[in-house]
């Protein structure tokens, strides 16, 4: 316990150490440090990572990429910024701009943005995950909207149809329970570190509600009303009524992920990024799982990555690196030579993530899903419901200070989950003066 | 002075080491106690706003609560069952060796590891606690998973965890108590509580009572645990103080507030840790 103190007060503390980008060029040459490259456990994605890389520097000799394992993590960011080692082009999720750009830990990119090409056929809103004040501060590379991840294989043993997933949240629950009585948890939800708030939201979304409201100036609570209730009448029904949620509570997204690989689960709400990770992970096969849309489709909650760039970076190598993704990320005419690259290699094409990211609208957008169709190489139709029902349902951002909020709406689900007598009512007031505290410092 | 020149040679090297790995870290947490920074501009100076967010913060009054809580618990259950679990071994005619070894075990799991494994045990549904109590035909817990229940179910993991090494410590305290106490003791008729109450624990009051703070220490900063098992939950059950602190430096990203908060810490700790001297000092006087 000692040494987690020491180690926690070291990583706070550790954090005051200088800050910058690093050097701008060598032999030439403007360099630029780029994260996002996959792991080495993830040979394919880095394998190709590392042939875009050597591409991208044999068609522009003057820029030179240096490649840095890893994705966002938001534990490890302010200290790597801190200590200048925060990389010059550096990837996020969509719950992380809003902060950095308020932070200013993020560059200006508004005077760059009119030479990236496509940037005006990326989808606005979520243009808008980037955007503050009329200002760009990053570009999107995929989306993710929430949808409702199902077992095909637990879906038939339970005498449930897979070609016909739930739609509403009556027939989820219907179909819950019936999951539950071929032996397997029916639906699961997270209700840990932060995810049972993140999940809330999309839960609210979903029924036609949200979290917080513009109030002139400010930011309001908007989750203690009728579809606030509705939502937690939801999982009570679910969780001890019908008692097809699990016994098992506090999970997080591994847990989950964890119970439908291992075949114990029938549904819970996920991106379909969960999908490529769940038969990742457990060598499963794609035949076995089904992604339909948000179950009420009243709207849902956005999701996705992007890539922002490190406040210290000169316009040197802010250009270079908007270059690299527009190139790697942005880039329709390399669509088909991926594509092609995927189906070559006996990776699976037709899932709506990259690389057939659903950010376009337009040509983009046309000349994608016709590819899609011919490149296909896993049964997309299980994915169609998806597909669909997010070309209808209206994805909405997530509010301010999200992770703040998140932890408040934590302890609501975590109430809901794990106390059979929880009083709605109280939990949802409760909380609301808690968020209405957090969403007063918006500035 | 040759002599002199190597000491200080080897003394430097330390003190530099704790300069640069202690001290000043510690003064750095001071100074970001009363600011705002973001790394990439300069620090904004706040005064005592960050202390101000931090009294404001409902979870902090929660937090500290959790944090007594928990140590009173650890140091009722935590506490007596080292001493006894040494005062059984001290008795021990045979297979003192296996014992010992038995009990210090879990010290060498990695406290993560521990973790996950009482995560299994305490699952409601299939984990091994339930389990064992409907096929023995008693009523089943919640264990993590209530609120009610949550902070005893860490006191436990954390109780068999650590307490092999206080039982040693134990284990050697009484193992200098000189074996004509209790031959006297017996000659006068007194029992084995007798005997544990008036010559065990007098013998071994000084190791009891620099066990007991040392105790209150670590307890105050419990992170690990609540950290992988339950997050803070359920219903912010148990959200420690140290767990608060993490929570605002790495998911809030809030630097200056959490330094504040490591500084109360730091404070709350102090008081302990200068009993702690006091009392060894007087020991070894």
């Amino acid at each position: 316990m000692k040494k987690s103190a020491a180690v926690l007060l070291g990583c706070v503390l550790v954090a005051g150490c200088g800050s910058g980008s690093t050097n701008d060029t060598a032999g030439g040459k403007v360099v630029v440090n780029i994260n996002g490259q996959p792991p080495q456990t993830q040979a394919f994605d880095r394998k190709v990572f590392d042939e875009d890389v050597a591409e991208f520097e044999n068609e522009h000799k003057d820029i030179d990429l240096v490649p840095h394992e890893g994705f966002m993590d938001p534990k490890t960011f302010s200290a790597k910024l801190a200590g200048g080692q925060l990389e010059d082009v550096f990837y996020v999720y969509f719950t992380d701009p809003a902060a950095l750009i308020a932070r200013k830990q993020a560059a200006d990119l508004t005077s760059y943005v009119k030479d990236v090409k496509y940037y005006g056929d990326l989808k606005q809103e979520l243009k808008d995950v980037f955007t503050a004040d009329g200002k760009v501060y990053g570009l999107p590379t995929a989306n993710y909207t929430m949808g409702l991840l199902y077992s095909r294989t637990n879906f038939t043993k339970a005498g449930l149809n897979p070609d016909s997933p739930p739609k509403t949240w009556d027939e989820v629950r219907a179909a819950a329970k019936k999951l539950k009585d071929a032996g397997v948890t029916g639906f699961a939800e997270y209700s840990k570190s932060n995810q049972g708030g993140w999940h809330f939201t999309t839960w609210m979304k979903s029924v036609g509600g949200d979290i917080a409201r513009k109030d002139g100036d400010t930011f309001k609570a908007d989750f203690n009303n009728d579809k606030g209730k509705e939502v937690l009448r939801r999982l009570k029904e679910m969780r001890w009524d019908d008692n097809s949620m699990g016994e098992k509570q506090l999970l997080e997204i591994g847990d989950v992920q964890n119970m439908m690989g291992a075949g114990q689960l029938g549904m819970y709400l996920a991106a379909p990024d969960n999908v490529a990770a769940i038969v990742n992970q457990f060598k499963g096969k794609y035949d076995d799982y089904g992604l339909a849309a948000i179950p009420g489709q009243q709207g849902t909650l956005l999701g996705g990555e992007g890539y922002m760039i490190n406040p210290g970076a000169s316009p040197e190598k802010i250009k270079a690196g908007l270059k690299w993704i527009q190139w790697k990320y942005l880039n329709p005419d390399r669509l088909e030579t991926n594509l092609q690259k995927y189906k070559d290699r006996g990776q699976p094409v037709g899932l709506p993530i990259p690389p057939i990211a659903d950010i376009w609208t337009g040509e983009p957008r046309k000349k994608q899903e016709e590819l899609k169709g011919k490149y296909a190489t896993m049964p997309v139709q299980n994915f169609q419901a998806y597909v669909d029902g997010s070309e209808q349902t209206k994805g909405t951002l997530e509010p301010p200070q999200a992770q703040q909020v998140y932890a408040i709406l934590d302890t609501v689900v975590q109430a809901v989950l794990t106390n059979k007598d929880a009083d709605h009512a109280a939990l949802l007031k409760d909380a609301e003066t808690k968020v209405n505290a957090v969403l007063a410092q918006v500035k | 002075m040759r002599r002199h020149v190597t000491a200080y040679g080897f003394l430097s090297a330390a003190l530099v080491v704790f300069a640069v790995f202690s001290w000043w870290p510690i003064v750095r947490g001071v100074v970001l106690s009363f600011q705002q920074v973001n790394f990439v501009t300069s620090p904004d100076w706040v005064g005592w706003e960050n202390f101000e967010r931090l009294f404001a913060d409902p979870l902090f009054a929660v937090a500290w609560r959790n944090t007594a809580y928990f140590t009173v618990l650890a140091l009722v259950i935590g506490f007596g069952v080292p001493f006894l679990t040494a005062v059984v071994l001290n008795e021990l005619r045979h297979a003192k060796g296996y014992f010992r070894l038995l009990v210090y075990l879990p010290v060498m799991l990695p406290p993560v590891v521990t973790a996950l494994l009482w995560k299994w045990f305490y699952d409601p549904g299939p984990g091994l606690f339930n389990s064992v109590l409907r096929g023995l035909g008693l009523p089943t817990s919640q264990w993590l998973d209530s609120s009610s229940t949550s902070m005893i179910s860490l006191v436990l993991v954390i109780t068999w965890a650590n307490m092999g090494s206080a039982t040693l410590i134990y284990l050697a305290a009484l193992q200098t108590i000189p074996g004509e106490l209790y031959e006297a003791a017996d000659l006068d008729g007194a029992g084995l509580f007798k005997k544990i109450w008036h010559v065990t624990i007098p013998q071994t009051k000084f190791v009891i009572l620099m066990l007991l703070l040392l105790q209150v220490v670590a307890t105050m900063q419990i992170f690990t645990e609540p950290f992988v098992m339950t997050g803070g939950g359920p219903e912010e059950s148990t959200v420690t103080v140290l767990l608060l602190l993490y929570r605002y430096a790495f998911y809030y990203n809030d630097f200056g507030t959490a330094s504040a908060l490591s500084l109360i810490l730091f404070a709350v700790l102090g008081v302990f840790s200068f009993l702690y001297l006091k009392i060894t000092r007087k020991a070894d006087a």
